[in-house]
């Protein structure tokens, strides 16, 4: 099994103005499918990100705020997961709740080094 | 980080909601209540917090906690903003600070957020406010609806609600109703009006058949959750707040046996009694006894004692229907309306026959209008009529019964008692 990322980008839930039910009923989604993927054995962990962010680049160094991303493209936290591959790991992240609403999920394989024979 | 090892996680039902309705009270006693707005405005944004941060696996230990401590920032923050504006000395700003969150930290004990509550009630029950809005406003800011939630729970339209949402608010804003437990003989007459709302809510839930299932359910789920709140609160715990509660209990412990597969009404004569909910009525009987001090007997500890007459029975034919109508006695003098004289013939007709139900039905004051505007008249009068053995006359009701009703499962009812009289 390797290791996987899942970064999740938007949705921009701010501008939906859901109801305490609905974001209940949203909320409960993603539980469903971190139980799903548990019950799998696939779930590793997750974590959300503060919004606020600095930008430290040039060739002498800036620091600067953001970036300010629009609600949609914010990267708002990420998946830990294990998959047999990258295929099977999309197919995981197909169970994200939240592609109706403008959200994204990017995956990627988490690099092992491997030791040189 | 949260590891995948754990249970999959389950927040409790209806959870947002009815953290919703407390904070949504508490934020109101910080903003006043001519500020609901801003008091919405801040409970959405809690929840967006809680959206955002909760979803990648992490829930916290005591989600409701979670909440209410980000609310509560999020109100010192804003109190920032508006102090900075007035442009004081930092010695100055840094004490109010720390009183401002002091008496804001008050406000959010587990105790005043009770009392919140029941204001928040209070102030939704006002009696300057129409039926249909106090019952909106209700939904709304203490039960933590949506609009469209309200709609389908009320079979309205989501326009409808916001105009009566908006005339409500105006109302608050323009007579700046006060944001308090009303005292003395001004707090029985209040607790009237919050009877009759929750009573209303409870049977928006339980007799609509239009509505579909699940909302009818949480509807009654709610006027019961509320008026539980009443009988927690030193100044709601009246004997009638009791006597309501016991009977929403009882009426409860039959809504799914009521209703059969593809939606037909099962009668009470015809009702399966084993599927009534023991554990509602063991909470009717509980809070029933708990009503029976002070000498106050209101119409919901007679309505409630003729709900528990009704679940004593093991069946249809055991009935005590000389108790029962000793109780509809009682609840004529004091409800003189239409539907009890209906209901009371009902059992009449039990004990005496149905042309002496027939007689007393015919007797209701404006019963040539009733029988032409409501369901429920003409189709009690043409089943006694049929009864009696006049077929004709009979039909001829349960037909104009089947025109006056657009529930399905009430046409799919008299339909039945029309084909058995042909």
């Amino acid at each position: 099994m390797k290791d996987f990322l899942f970064i999740f980008r938007g949705p921009a839930y701010e501008d939906l103005s859901l109801t305490p039910e609905e974001s209940q009923a949203s909320m409960q989604k993603w539980y469903d499918w971190i139980g799903e993927l548990s019950a799998k054995d696939r779930y590793v962990g997750g974590e959300p990100l503060h919004k606020a962010g600095k930008m430290v680049q040039g060739s002498k160094p800036v620091i600067t705020d953001g970036p300010f991303a629009e609600g949609k493209e914010l990267l708002g936290g990420y998946f830990i997961i294990k998959a047999e591959s990258l295929e099977e790991a999309a197919q995981l992240a197909l169970g994200y709740p939240d592609f109706k609403i403008n959200g994204s999920v990017e995956v990627r394989e988490i690099m092992k080094i491997p030791m040189p024979a | 980080m949260s590891t995948g090892t754990e249970q999959p996680q389950q927040l409790v039902d209806h959870l947002f909601r009815h953290e919703a309705g407390k904070m949504i009270a508490v934020l109101t006693r910080v903003f006043g209540i001519t500020n609901l707005e801003l008091v919405e405005d801040t409970v959405q944004e809690t929840f967006l917090k809680a959206l955002q941060v909760w979803r990648y696996g992490q829930l916290p230990d005591n989600p409701s906690a979670w909440l209410m401590r980000v609310a509560r920032n999020r109100t010192i923050d804003l109190i920032r903003r508006q102090q900075k504006l007035a442009n004081l000395s930092d010695e100055l700003s840094k004490q109010l600070q720390s009183s401002t969150e002091n008496a804001v930290d008050q406000f959010f004990l587990d105790t005043e957020i009770a009392d919140s509550q029941l204001r928040m009630i209070f102030a939704c029950c006002h009696p300057s406010l129409n039926p249909e809005d106090q019952v909106a406003l209700t939904l709304k800011t203490v039960s933590g609806f949506g609009v469209q939630e309200i709609a389908r729970a009320l079979l309205s339209t989501e326009s409808a609600i916001q105009k009566r949402l908006y005339r409500a608010r105006e109302f608050i804003r323009s007579e700046t109703i006060l944001f308090e437990i009303p005292v003395g003989h001004e707090l029985s007459v209040r607790l009237e009006v919050v009877y009759t709302v929750l009573y209303l809510l409870f049977n928006e839930g339980y007799n609509s058949l239009k509505a579909d299932e699940l909302i009818r359910h949480d509807l009654c789920a709610e006027a019961m959750r509320l008026c539980k709140l009443l009988t927690e609160h030193r100044l709601g715990a009246e004997p009638s707040t009791f006597a309501l509660l016991s009977l929403m209990c009882f009426q409860a412990s039959r809504f799914g046996s009521r209703i059969g597969e593809d939606n037909t009404i099962i009668l009470l004569q015809k009702q399966d009694r084993n599927k009534w909910d023991r554990e509602l009525i063991r909470l009717g009987y509980y809070y029933l006894n708990r009503s029976s001090t002070g000498d106050n007997l209101s119409v919901y500890h007679i309505e409630s004692a003729i709900a528990a007459e009704h679940c004593l029975a093991p069946d249809f034919g055991s009935t005590n229907w000389k108790a029962l109508l000793q109780l509809y006695d009682c609840l004529l003098e004091r409800k003189p309306t239409p539907v009890v004289r209906l209901n009371r013939s009902i059992i009449v007709a039990q004990l005496h026959g149905v042309h002496a139900a027939i007689d007393l039905i015919l007797d209701i004051p404006g019963i040539k209008a009733l029988l032409e505007q409501h369901y429920i008249y003409p189709a009690v009068l043409g089943d006694l009529y049929g009864r009696a053995g006049n077929c004709n006359e009979g039909r001829r009701l349960l037909h104009m019964a089947w025109s006056l009703t657009s529930s399905l499962a009430e046409k799919k009812l008299l339909q039945e008692k029309l084909e058995a009289l042909s």
